[in-house]
């Protein structure tokens, strides 16, 4: 996968936990991923983290 | 020894008569995401569970077929769109099926009770030669296991019997499949590799993570006029291949909606209504038809307005809710994946 870009976003609803999910930009589309090490996207997010990249901090 | 006592000897090498095949959809007949040709990248471009492996100079597309042995309805179909005859030594083409650990527990490899599994299946190509395929298992020591076999008629159905055997580090504590909702098998169908993948020893298990293949192994890519057509793909517990399980075409569906679910033609023709949930926000609520393998990753087509949206923060692997700024929501579209 093909990451250039991610920020966090959180739930509108519920401020209180914090960040909720990953908006990323894998493969030139635009996804919203949930924070499961299990889901293989954020899997990728956090490999892409680990090679020195930085998630966004949400707005 | 007699006919019944072999046939009862058989009977006993194996693990059960019904649900005994690992593999879902082998007989590719869920086509969620389509069934029309698309091109392979590391994606599913077509039939559900199998992953299609791309890096050449080249292309191939996957496509569900209607070119079938007897018995069988569909078939995965391969086709090179764009012909590499000269792999570079770290490029590659593979289909494979991602089998998820917990189902593999009663394997029990990582113990000298490991079992003797194997791999039958369904093959025809206009290409002949020595093909190969690899079990890549990742927990918790990563080995490789690979096997060639040969296709020896050209556009002619033939089925395929590959028998794995662990090894004594299969049976150490390195070999052993961590009981959890990751990937247990990588199964992979090799169709071309270049030279950093061939220092294989046939039917051998190996440590060396880039040991997929011999150098037998045939380049697919080389012709646009090369296909490859597979099905009736089964992987079970025991040293003989028995007859394809056919199971119903409810129950593939089901197993393959662990992974990815579509809610509608992905074409996204069908809205899903949602409800209000305060004056000025509401939720699209999907159930699902079974608990996914993790969290999933949801797409949609079409939304009634962008303006909050939010399409991930109340989900879980059971259920679905897509959160947007408006007290009439609807999505068009959607699709959960939790792919392996």
């Amino acid at each position: 996968m093909n990451i250039t870009a991610a920020k966090y976003g959180t739930a509108e609803l519920e401020p209180e936990r914090g960040n909720t999910r990953v908006i990323a930009t894998i493969d030139g589309v635009e996804m919203q991923i949930p924070l499961d090490p299990a889901n293989r996207h954020y899997a990728a997010v956090l490999e892409w983290v680990a090679e020195g990249n930085t998630i966004q901090d949400a707005d | 020894m007699s006919k019944a006592a072999e046939l009862a000897a058989l009977i006993g090498s194996q693990s059960s008569l019904s649900n005994r095949n690992l593999i879902i959809n082998g007989a590719m007949q869920v086509a969620q995401r389509g069934t029309s040709a698309v091109a392979a990248a590391a994606n599913y471009p077509s039939i559900d569970r199998f992953k299609a492996w791309e890096n050449t100079d080249g292309a191939y597309t996957v496509e569900q077929s209607t070119t079938v042995p007897a018995g069988f309805t569909t078939s995965l179909k391969a086709q090179v769109t764009t012909a590499d005859t000269s792999l570079a030594a770290a490029q590659y083409a593979q289909l494979s099926q991602q089998i998820e650990a917990q189902n593999l527990q009663s394997l029990v490899y990582g113990t000298n009770d490991a079992k003797t599994v194997t791999l039958s299946f369904y093959v025809r190509s206009n290409k002949t030669g020595s093909y190969s395929i690899t079990i890549y298992k990742d927990d918790a020591t990563s080995y490789l296991f690979n096997k060639s076999y040969t296709i020896d008629s050209a556009d002619t159905w033939e089925r395929k019997s590959i028998t794995i055997t662990p090894d004594s580090n299969i049976k150490a504590s390195g070999g052993a499949i961590a009981n959890d909702n990751g990937i247990g098998f990588y199964v992979f169908w090799n169709l071309a590799a270049g030279t950093n993948f061939d220092d294989a020893t046939d039917n051998t298990w190996s440590s060396n993570t880039s040991h997929y293949n011999t150098s037998s192994q045939v380049n697919w890519m080389d012709s646009t006029s090369n296909n490859f057509y597979l099905t009736g793909v089964q992987l079970e517990v025991g040293e003989q291949a028995t007859a394809f399980e056919h199971r119903s075409i409810g129950d593939e569906l089901r197993r393959c909606q662990r992974y990815f679910m579509a809610f509608s033609d992905v074409s996204g023709n069908n809205r899903y209504f949602g409800n209000r949930y305060s004056t000025s926000n509401g939720f699209v609520n999907l159930a699902l038809p079974v608990t996914m393998r993790a969290t999933p990753t949801v797409a949609i087509t079409d939304q009634q307005t962008t303006t909050g949206l939010d399409i991930a923060s109340y989900n879980s692997a059971d259920r679905l809710a897509l959160y947007m700024t408006s007290v009439a929501p609807y999505v068009s579209g959607a699709t959960a994946n939790a792919e392996l």
